[in-house]
């Protein structure tokens, strides 16, 4: 293979190469390639729905499995989402336009007491690049805030994050107060942060510990299609 | 004109360093969510405990409380003007009780990471980074600080930008690195990297290395990775006392003063020079470890079975700087532009 190639023209390549381009240019973190590529596929007549999921969601996949594996690390998964979220800022208005189907939505938060907010903004950029709605409350949260978002918010999932071991049973305390409000029950409850574990997100009732941002998507998307399931049962 | 850790680094063969500082405050009552520094000048009698602690179980060199002191994380608690104040108090009180001790003890000024993230995947500059570690060197030189001390650092432009402040502020540094991701910093660098980027630094620390992390097992994996890198400046290792716990509604550090006693020795039969603790190392743990470097003899450099048996598991399977654990190949397309 020639070392030097010609730039590739994105708007000569069929939709099936124009898709793998753009996982290749997500992974690289190309925002204006991305933004491109959005732009020529939604004038080929792809519904934004589509766009979103094939090409920008498949990408995103393949950069999160990739970080949860040990092969791209925050630097690269931050340039990632800086170029996804170029994508996203043409399609979110469409897709409110053409009623496209809900993956779900979040609400997320670094706990009381704990002012650390790298980990919860990956999670929170990985959640998005998954296609969910995301709403992040920033750091220090009190249970009354994090209550009042769920609510407002009308969200399937609530994501807790802390980063120091004094705060970490914060979280505990939310989740106790879901269940006095006898609202335990609506929410998916996820928490993560450096000095937790299985073990932590169990002994606090939370529904999963998720090691990193990867993890937390694939955890949320397996419990939102069990919600689907539990409702389509019921 | 030699400095005091360089003589000590120059008649010893090993220092023990101190343990945690968060721990060991959260244990005499701050909450979480307050800025320890706020201590230093609020509480000063409970700086001087904590820093007492770490020398009276025979610490050499002990980190003063001014971890979160620069102004991007002073900022959070609406103290960015007072990074220069708390930074000297908390320097001052470690001079006092270096000075009282009666031996050499080395006050070393802690500098923790901005918390921010550098361009260009973030917002923080190079030159902003310098410019708020410059500031908080300063007050800890005003308050007497020895040495410079940055830590946790995850990103080699930050861990630049401290020795760069260093070199301004006219001081000797120390600077280690927390590799708790897959065996690198959350930013990707693994061990054999930082021995690359210290060595081409204009103003090198004295020592170097990593604290924090996971637990001590991957530590000591760590710091096999600077040793094989070739480098011929003292090492440092600030391991956590285990992997933390949740008991009973409040976190417990498992490594118990045993366990941290076996990490000291086989941190120095790795090569280390310095060695410590991190989060959750007491004064208790100290004493032990202080104990075990003086009383055990040397041995040969131990295998990573051997730190595993000793130590526990390690967090993932390799480190990062094994070619065979290369990203396994995806079908690229080709590079454009």
């Amino acid at each position: 293979m020639a070392e030097e190639e010609d730039d590739i023209i994105l708007a000569d390549l069929p939709d099936d190469e124009l898709v793998l381009q753009m996982f290749d240019d997500l992974y690289d973190g190309l925002r204006e390639e991305i933004e491109e590529g959005v732009n020529i596929f939604l004038e080929r007549g792809w519904e934004p729905y589509r766009v979103l999921t094939e090409a920008l969601v498949g990408g995103m996949t393949i950069v999160g499995k990739d970080f949860r594996d040990g092969i791209l690390f925050v630097p690269e998964v931050l340039l990632a989402a800086n170029a996804m979220k170029g994508g996203m800022a043409i399609l979110k208005p469409l897709l409110a336009e053409t009623g496209a189907p809900r993956m779900g939505k979040m609400v997320i938060g670094t706990v009381k007491g704990d002012i650390h907010d790298i980990g919860k903004n990956l999670v929170g950029m990985m959640m998005e690049g998954a296609g969910f709605e995301v709403v992040d409350l920033g750091i220090n949260n009190a249970v009354e805030s994090y209550l009042e978002a769920l609510d407002r918010e009308e969200a399937d999932i609530l994501g807790m994050s802390a980063l120091l071991t004094t705060t970490m049973p914060y979280m505990k305390v939310v989740i106790d107060t879901l269940i006095e409000q006898q609202k335990r029950d609506d929410y998916i409850v996820l928490v993560g942060g450096a000095p937790l574990n299985e073990e932590f997100g169990k002994a606090i009732g939370a529904d999963a510990y998720c090691r990193d941002a990867a993890v937390a998507v694939e955890t949320a998307k397996d419990y939102m299609l069990r919600k689907h399931n539990a409702l389509a049962a019921g | 004109m030699s400095d005091v850790l360089s003589r000590l680094l120059e008649t010893r063969d090993w220092l023990l360093a101190d343990g945690a500082t968060g721990t060991n405050l959260f244990n005499m009552g701050l909450s979480s969510g307050d800025a320890p520094e706020m201590w230093n000048i609020d509480e000063p009698e409970k700086i001087r405990a904590l820093y007492k602690g770490s020398v009276d179980a025979g610490s050499d060199i002990f980190l003063t409380n001014s971890f979160g002191g620069n102004a991007s994380r002073m900022k959070l608690h609406g103290a960015e003007n007072r990074v220069r104040e708390l930074n000297r108090a908390a320097a001052e009180l470690g001079r006092e009780v270096a000075d009282a001790s009666g031996r050499t003890v080395v006050v070393a000024g802690s500098i923790g990471p901005t918390g921010e993230i550098m361009e260009p995947m973030g917002t923080l500059s190079y030159k902003g980074a310098v410019e708020m570690f410059h500031e908080q060197a300063e007050g800890l030189k005003e308050g007497g600080a020895d040495v410079l001390w940055a830590e946790t650092i995850s990103a080699a432009e930050e861990y630049k930008a401290a020795g760069e402040a260093a070199m301004l502020a006219g001081m000797p540094w120390c600077g280690t690195m927390s590799f708790d991701t897959a065996g690198r910093t959350m930013m990707g660098l693994t061990s054999a990297a930082m021995v690359e980027m210290v060595e081409k630094l204009d103003h090198p620390p004295l020592a170097f290395g990593a604290n924090c992390g996971v637990g001590a097992a991957d530590l000591l994996r760590t710091v096999l990775g600077f040793a094989a890198a070739g480098t011929e400046r003292p090492l440092i290792a600030k391991g956590n006392a285990g992997i933390p716990k949740y008991v009973d509604g409040h976190i417990h550090y498992d490594g118990t003063p045993e366990l941290m006693a076996d990490y000291a020795v086989l941190a120095r039969d790795c090569g280390v020079t310095i060695i410590g603790g991190c989060c959750g190392t007491t004064p208790e743990h100290l004493v032990a470890m202080r104990a075990a470097l003086e009383t055990r003899p040397r041995g040969p450099r131990p295998t990573l079975e051997q730190i595993t048996d000793a130590l526990g598991g390690f967090s993932s399977a390799s480190d990062g700087t094994d070619d065979t654990a290369e990203a396994p190949v995806r079908t690229r397309r080709r590079r454009r532009g």
